[in-house]
């Protein structure tokens, strides 16, 4: 039945509808008391609050909903789905807009998140560990910030706490396949 | 007895070594017996919850069937990142069709459950506060610590079951068993930006700096935390939030760990002390320990 619904274009369907589908939240228990934006520590960068994208997903209006740069920028604390008093997962849901907008191509309002997430999972897939040095490295490159945290570089090195070579682990063989079976059901 | 695997992580054998080598100190002081999970891979932390469900528990999933392979009844995993990802991946697998689900990404199905620990937990029970508070050696009272939490030990409290998920106290008694002084902090549960290091620097760096700023002006000279993430925001970042706002803030970050080592006489280099970018080593001579 998921997969099914994964097929479909983003506008075939009520997209409450495939929310709750896909993650298992409704968003029409949302009665838009605010608390998630109050306690938000990020609301003050979004475009859109968390309580403007329940209503936004509410009433259906798709293409407004994924062009906020909320989604992406959500640090993930939790505060908001803890403090909901209608019990809405609203942390799952940002979770799953950007499931949906990756598996649709939808260009992200802040796209330096995707790279970081992208160059993240890459390197786990190739080595099994995360390495933080090539992850900072490929993330500049890939995000065009060739400069980008470069400070931090050289004290990260002389105090011990950036190793420069990276390695493969035991286990990586299984994560590359892991990879790769997850990739093939997301095809399906 | 129970079997404890050990789970580092990739951030502490990295920027989070201070407390890989603390964490093991600690657990040996507090006749914690525990191995190192053979061949364990990375829980996909942020990026793969954040993107990928599937994802975001097969990873995890591999890790603690590793540990019910290697018959550990319970696995410790000291990085608040990787400690809720394995709950959030226990929890969601018990359900049946999910497991299954799951199951079919590994080459060889996670079956049977392990007990999923933080250290803070083990730590903040009470036989083992009794423990550390018999085990004090040295004079801690001059350091005057906020207990931070951040998010993930605490949120969502249906899955990560903490004491308060609003006002949790579990670091706070450790604090005062190991003989320093707490300083009540109502933003102990605040997030300090999480894995938007990198990629949203500016997000990061604001809040940081609201919760160094509250610290300090509570009187704190030091802040105690479980979590790698949060280590690196608050420690590595405290030059470039004081050139970015204009502040000074000097502001030692201690991994929980370190704090109850110190208390059992280890020494500040054992203890890594001398590792992290804002120093520790001023504040330490201050209050007599070199």
């Amino acid at each position: 039945m998921e997969s099914l619904t994964l097929k479909l274009a983003l506008h075939d369907r009520p997209l409450a509808q495939q929310i709750l589908e896909r993650i298992d939240v409704d968003v029409r228990n949302c009665y838009q008391c605010g608390r998630c934006t109050a306690g938000c520590p990020v609301a003050y960068a979004m475009d859109a609050g968390p309580h403007q994208i329940m209503r936004g997903l509410q009433l259906e209006q798709h293409d407004w909903v994924f062009r906020q740069n909320t989604y992406w920028i959500c640090a993930s604390c939790i505060t908001c789905t803890t403090r909901c008093p209608c019990e809405v997962d609203i942390a799952r849901v940002m979770d799953g807009l950007r499931e949906l907008a990756l598996e649709q191509g939808i260009r992200p309002a802040a796209p330096t998140v995707k790279v970081f997430h992208q160059v993240f999972l890459d390197l786990i897939r190739l080595t099994g560990r995360m390495y933080e040095a090539g992850l900072i490295g490929l993330y500049n490159l890939r995000s065009g910030q060739l400069f980008a945290s470069l400070d931090l570089g050289l004290p990260m090195v002389t105090h011990g706490k950036i190793d420069p070579i990276p390695r493969r682990y035991p286990g990586q063989d299984e994560v590359a396949r892991i990879f790769q079976r997850v990739a093939q059901e997301g095809e399906k | 007895m129970t079997r404890y695997a050990y789970y580092p992580g990739c951030s502490l054998e990295g920027t989070g070594k201070e407390y890989d080598v603390s964490s093991r100190i600690a657990c040996e002081d507090m006749a914690i017996e525990m191995q190192e999970l053979e061949g364990w891979s990375c829980c996909g932390a942020s990026s793969a919850h954040n993107t990928n469900y599937d994802l975001a528990l097969a990873l995890p999933a591999r890790n603690l069937r590793l540990a019910v392979e290697q018959g550990y009844d319970a696995i410790i995993a000291p990085c608040a990142m990787c400690y809720a990802r394995f709950r959030h991946t226990a929890h969601d697998l018990r359900d049946e069709e999910l497991r299954t689900h799951i199951n079919s990404f590994l080459d060889r199905p996670l079956e049977g459950e392990v007990q999923i620990h933080s250290l803070v937990d083990l730590f903040s029970e009470e036989e083992k506060l009794a423990l550390l508070k018999e085990k004090v050696t040295r004079d801690l009272s001059g350091l005057k610590l906020v207990a931070y939490y951040g998010c993930l030990l605490v949120r969502p409290p249906e899955i990560l079951e903490p004491d308060d998920a609003e006002y949790p106290t579990m670091l706070d008694q450790i604090i005062e068993a190991a003989g320093a002084t707490l300083v009540d902090w109502p933003l102990k549960t605040e997030c300090c930006g999480g894995s938007l290091a990198v990629s949203r620097t500016d997000i990061v760096l604001e809040l940081s700096r609201r919760l160094l700023a509250d610290a300090v002006g509570r009187g704190a000279n030091a802040l105690v935390t479980a979590c790698p993430m949060c280590h690196s925001n608050l420690d590595t970042r405290q030059s470039q939030i004081n050139r970015r706002y204009g502040t000074d803030f000097h502001l030692p970050i201690l991994y929980f760990t370190q704090l109850v080592g110190l208390a059992m006489g280890r020494g500040v280099k054992e203890l890594l002390l001398d590792r992290h970018l804002t120093s520790t080593l001023k504040l330490l001579a201050d209050i007599g320990v070199e």
